[in-house]
């Protein structure tokens, strides 16, 4: 993204402000948490957690996904109390029992997901908890007015009449921020702002942002991509498994130093794998078109091709049309154009176009979200080690029953295989850790030996021992002549395991590379949609 | 994540929330000037004091298995079938009309006729409210509510102005030709000395325990059942596994008006002996009831079809025997339903947040 | 038909629609806030009973009102207890809270007056009496304009003037004051409401109490008003065809005025007319009686025109993790 476009301007940026700091004379922190705590049952979120954040800066917390980002904050805004800890607003020791104790602390929020009622218009989201009387009418005109003034200061425009549902994304989230606005924030929280935000809408958006540092805001960015930390803030805070586990001014460290923060070890994803030998084609994709519930097209024509023995890598920022290629591929989204497999086309809408027959073409699937689509959580792991094959021969007793004892017996050995644990068919998929449940998912799909392998972020909320067992599982499969299609949003990922990789930007491909003529600044800059 | 022991989920919880639904219609009773003991023991001498007692438990019984295990099917594809009642009211129709149609020459054809006829005919009825949640998402709960009503009126009709007989003034059909009445308990071997000639419990009870297991098996053992289970536990997952969701939809909610339907061979043609106006008496809804107290699962449902024939029985002894009306049950079992249904976390999550609290105690010691 | 026959089914579905209407508005409130309310037969059958119980023993009409308010809100609060505190299934509790009244008011009814779950007839002040409008006598043979005003417009009890002024009221407490906002942005998306620093318990539960008194209102229309005294399953159904008209006037105030009228209109034409032959059909009884349902079956599939409930009704609102 604009990172990646404009680095080092980015950083002489924050370099000139961190001087500015400098020279004003010290300061009451706008923020200061004292040994905040906080446990969900056995699960540790936040331990002895400190920070301080000084007015008029913009203050980084980075940390993987489940590093207890969002639970501090979520502390912070009132929505979960503490176990433990103190919260000190602009030298005040504060209690933030409500949201409602937020708001008057002069803390606005801007969650991952919109708190916006959908059919409301922007106007009537902004008053709504902020009314100035029992009647309406009062309220709007004073919001009008003043959304107009914040539109001009801080190139927030929106039409203030207009239906949330009628807004892009983007919108969507400045009319959190003029919320907050609206309702005199000085410390303003974002969490994961960009995820869901077109590069173009993430670089206004971080104008907006350097607006209100200037005017002496200060703002909590809540990221888990370095790239952003690099660009706006002025200091940063590394989070890890529930601790803090540094805070360092941006302008003296380094997009390196801090991954390595965050993960504990340096990020050096090595998998052993040879030089691919590919084989025939197996995947043809040609002209691949997709429109979600909203009509939207969210694939533009997508060609490509995958053969036998070969790893095929999608690289791209979340939301550019990568989840919808994986849902047609997979047979639970319909689309238009071609798809071969083999030779032969499948289709793509009707009868034909679901989950089982497109396992019949020997396709296998493990999807990006196992919470949602790859397991069912209540479920034990010996129904999950079927899900999707549940109608297979070897699977049934007779034409009227299933093989459970049969399948138990199966999937005992298939964990033990996969090195899931504790290696118990009759526990529900949901008792097993994010690793494990994934290696269940895998060891249902490679075992197969399919002909295609799609697979979506294979090591999302995985843990480090079991992110290796599961690339050395994908390499290995291609090994054996399986065509592998793999979209992830790490780069890592993508360059530890692709033999060609494409990037995805706004529903097209934008370009292919192979892995030992590029590198992660020319594939950044095709993710912005700036190069081919 | 620390799980609580089953038996808390399916045994205890159940039963301190049936306890609480008892001691609160106890002191309904003590309120409205009667005693509560006195009231128990005329149920339970009513109910299960004599083999009479017993026939007319086991009696409603059956209706309530036929009726909870529809419930409970739709459920395991998370779908709330309140319209049991009509779906039990058109296999009635079904029932009817094949008593009628021909003259059987033995009752075991007609049962199996009858059973097609009230399968079907309350299958029909789910199948329209079902279809239109698969396809075009209508609320499922809402339809079946309103194809309750229109069941009625249908009913009303067909009783009215086609099925009567010419000068009777009933709303009701013709009698069934005796060839089709079902065996009584008295009429049968063994357990027929003890079973007088007036109980109406018949040989549709095991045809209902024989459904209990059909369903078991259906559910937890056949590939139908897993993708019933799997949709209505994730539909998202069913989506990417390649389970359609209208054909679950329609599958769980026709076998649930199914089964809803065949109540019928025991009101209708197991006692009745002809169609009437209500004759479902609200065992459509008691399902409801019969399914949460069972948890769902076809044994439950067994055992809290007994507990209700117990009451609905009790509940009719109450009545000639003191001064309590019997919609006394009608109290009992909306309890029931409030505190199995609606208020099941009330005691769930401190007993729930006890164990687990328990568990990790015990482990660290 | 005549002028003066029809005047008169009108005034019959202005009081067969009546209790609907009330019931709907109070479905309305539940509903816009996010809790699906099946239970509106239940709370209108005690609101029936207390109300006739209370207004028999006092000969009060008014106390009678309080005491069908008080019933209704019993249940009412129940259902709060079950949707709001304990996050249970809504429908459950509906469905509990409906049978709950149903075998609570014959209960009591027998143990109180032993009149085989009836109350004693009500007569004088213990019923809600007709109301004359000012020179409705007078104009009364004014052709038309006369005739609706004396016979269409005047004559009603003070409750049936309470629900039409209640349309207007709703709307304006709906979309036009802060209360109005915030209970539907609760019944849309909860989370907004949470975040934004107000309670989501206490506004669901006050739309809950609303729907207690509202409901209050069409039961003891029904006991006192409609009727002289409270009857075993006096409601008869009233509340599920108000549910059905809410979901025709997609829960909105004014066309919940228009759903619930029509309804009326139909249950006074069947009424009047057992058969109506349309010459090709001849239309029974019974098919007028289940317009009302089948309308609402065609309405939720969407033929004409899509009825989209509150995104958040039927969810218990759980704090994300």
């Amino acid at each position: 993204m604009s990172a990646a476009n404009k680095p080092k301007a980015g950083r002489q940026a924050t370099a000139a402000l961190g001087a500015n700091n400098a020279a004003t004379p010290a300061k009451v922190p706008a923020i200061e948490l004292k040994g905040i705590s906080k446990a969900f049952g056995t699960v540790q979120a936040n331990k002895d957690i400190a920070i301080r954040v000084m007015p008029g800066t913009i203050h980084g917390i980075i940390g993987e996904n489940g590093a207890g980002k969002s639970t501090l904050m979520s502390i912070l805004y009132g929505f979960y109390k503490a176990d433990k800890g103190e919260i000190w607003i602009k030298g005040q020791r504060t209690q933030i029992p409500d949201s409602q104790a937020a708001i008057s602390a002069g803390i606005g929020m801007v969650f991952q997901h919109f708190k916006l009622v959908q059919n409301f218009t922007v106007l009537e989201n902004i008053i709504l908890g902020a009314e100035e009387g029992a009647l309406l009418r009062p309220s709007l005109a004073k919001a009008r007015k003043e959304l107009k003034r914040l539109a001009e200061e801080y190139e927030l425009n929106v039409d203030p009449d207009e239906l949330i549902d009628e807004l892009s994304v983007g919108h969507q989230q400045r009319v959190e921020i003029l919320k907050a606005l609206y309702r005199q924030a000085d410390i303003l929280i974002l969490d994961e702002p960009t995820g869901v935000l077109t590069p173009d809408e993430a670089d206004h958006l971080f104008r907006i942002l350097d607006f209100l540092r200037k005017e002496g805001k200060t703002i909590i960015l809540i990221t888990h991509k370095l790239r952003e930390i690099m660009e706006i803030t002025d200091t940063v805070s590394v989070m890890r498994r529930g601790e803090m586990t540094a805070t360092v001014t941006t302008s003296e460290t380094s997009p390196e130093q801090l991954a390595e923060l965050m993960v504990g070890r340096k990020v050096l994803l090595n998998v052993t794998k040879t030089k691919a030998n590919p084989g025939a084609t197996v995947l043809e994709v040609e002209d691949l078109r997709v429109r979600d519930e909203d009509k939207v097209e969210r694939l533009k024509g997508i060609s490509l091709n995958i053969r036998a023995g070969e790893i095929l890598g999608i690289a791209g920022v979340a939301g550019n049309g990568q989840s919808e290629l994986l849902k047609v591929l997979g047979g639970f989204a319909n689309g238009t154009g071609t798809i071969r497999i083999k030779g032969e086309e499948i289709d793509l809408t009707g009868k034909h176009s679901d989950g089982q027959s497109r396992r019949a073409r020997g396709i296998a699937h493990v999807p990006e979200d196992r919470h949602h689509l790859g397991l069912i959580l209540d479920f034990m792991a010996w129904e999950n080690m079927i899900f999707g094959y549940h109608t297979e021969a070897a699977y049934q007793k007779n034409a009227l029953v299933m093989d459970n004892a049969g399948i138990i017996a199966h999937t005992a050995s298939a964990m033990e295989r996969f090195d899931v644990r504790p290696p118990i068919p009759t526990l529900p998929a949901k008792s097993f850790s994010g690793g494990n449940q994934q290696k269940i998912v895998l060891a249902r799909e490679i075992e197969r030996d399919p002909v295609l392998l799609l697979v979506g972020q294979p090591t999302r909320g995985v843990d480090i021992g079991a992110i290796e067992f599961i690339h050395k599982r994908i390499v290995e499969l291609r090994d054996q002549g399986a065509a592998i299609l793999l979209v992830s949003v790490e780069l890592d990922e993508i360059f530890a395991l692709s033999d060609r990789i494409a990037v995805m930007f706004d529903g097209q491909i934008m370009g292919e590379r192979l892995p030992e003529n590029t590198d992660e600044k020319e594939l950044g800059l095709m993710m912005a949609g700036v190069a081919t | 994540m620390e799980k609580t022991p089953k038996w808390i989920d399916v045994g205890l919880i159940p039963l301190l929330n049936l306890l609480i639904a008892f001691v609160i219609s106890g002191i309904v009773v003590l309120l409205i000037g009667e005693n509560p003991v006195q009231a128990i023991k005329v149920m339970v001498d009513g109910a299960l004091g004599s083999p009479y007692g017993w026939g007319y438990t086991l009696f409603y019984a059956t209706n309530f298995i036929f009726t909870g295990l529809a419930v409970a099917v739709a459920y395991h594809a998370s779908q709330f079938n309140i319209g049991g009642e009509g779906q039990a009211t058109l296999g009635g129709l079904g029932v009817a009309l094949v008593c009628l149609a021909f003259p059987w020459p033995h009752w075991s054809i007609a049962l199996l006729a009858a059973m097609i006829g009230g399968a079907v005919f309350g299958a029909a009825w789910a199948a329209i409210p079902a279809y239109l949640q698969a396809k075009r998402g209508s609320h499922i709960v809402i339809t079946t509510i309103m194809f309750n009503f229109i069941g009625a009126s249908l009913l009303n009709y067909m009783l009215v102005n086609v099925l009567r007989p010419r000068g009777s003034m009933d709303p009701a059909t013709a009698r069934f030709a005796n060839s089709t009445h079902l065996p009584t308990f008295h009429d049968m071997p063994l357990i027929g000395q003890f079973f007088g000639k007036s109980v109406p419990a018949n040989i549709s009870f095991f045809i209902a325990v024989l459904a209990c297991f059909l369903v078991w098996g259906l559910i937890w053992r056949t590939k139908l059942g897993y993708a019933i289970r799997a949709f209505g536990r994730s539909e998202s997952a069913a989506r990417y596994a390649g389970i359609s969701p209208v054909k679950i939809v329609m599958a769980a909610m026709l076998i649930s008006g199914g089964l809803a339907g065949l109540m019928a061979i025991n009101n209708v043609m197991g006692t009745g002996h002809r169609l009437v106006l209500n004759s479902v008496e609200g065992a459509g809804f008691i399902g409801i009831a019969v399914a949460l107290m069972g948890r769902n699962h076809p044994f439950g449902v067994f055992l809290a079809a007994l507990l209700f024939g117990f009451l609905y029985q009790g509940g009719g002894e109450l009545a000639l025997e003191t001064t309590i009306p019997r919609e006394l049950i009608t109290v009992i079992q909306a309890l029931v339903i409030l505190f199995t249904g609606a208020f099941d976390n009330m005691l769930r999550a401190p007993i729930e947040s006890f164990f687990v609290a328990r568990a990790k105690a015990n482990k660290e010691a | 038909m005549d002028f003066a026959t029809i005047i008169e089914l009108l005034d019959s579905a202005v009081r067969l629609g009546t209790p609907l209407l009330l019931a709907c508005l109070a479905g309305l409130f539940s509903e816009r806030a996010g809790i699906f309310d099946i239970g509106l037969e239940g709370k209108m059958l005690m609101a029936a009973f207390f109300s006739g119980a209370v207004a028999a023993m006092t000969g009060s009409a008014w106390l009678g009102l309080l005491a069908g308010i008080g019933g209704a809100m019993s249940l009412a609060l129940i259902h709060g207890l079950a949707s709001i505190t304990f996050r249970g299934n809504q429908l459950i509790s509906g469905v509990a809270v409906n049978f709950l009244a149903s075998g609570f008011t014959v209960l009591i009814a027998q143990s109180w007056f032993q009149q085989g779950g009836r109350t004693p007839q009500l007569s004088g002040n213990a019923r809600f009496e007709p109301i004359t409008l000012p020179g409705a006598d007078a104009v009364k043979d004014v052709p038309v304009i006369g005739q609706i005003y004396s016979n269409l417009l005047s004559g009603h009890t003070i409750l049936v003037y309470v629900a039409f002024a209640m349309v207007p009221l709703t709307w304006w407490v709906l979309f036009r004051t802060r209360f109005g906002l915030r209970l539907r942005a609760v019944g849309e998306n909860p989370e907004s409401v949470d975040t934004a620093g107000v309670s989501v318990i206490r506004l669901r539960y006050t739309a809950v109490a609303i729907t207690g008194v509202l409901s209050g209102l069409a039961g003891t229309y029904l006991a006192t008003g409609l009727a002289a005294g409270f009857v075993k399953e006096m409601t008869a159904g009233r509340g599920f065809i108000a549910l059905a008209a809410l979901i025709f006037a997609k829960w909105r105030p004014v066309p919940a005025l228009g759903a619930t009228m029509l309804f009326g209109l139909l249950e006074a034409i069947s009424n009047r007319y057992p058969n109506i032959d349309l010459g090709v059909v001849n239309l029974p009884i019974q098919f007028m009686q289940a317009v009302p349902y089948i309308l609402t079956v065609v309405i939720l599939a969407g033929f004409i025109g899509k009825a989209i409930p509150p995104r958040a009704g039927g969810q218990p609102y759980v704090k994300e993790r």
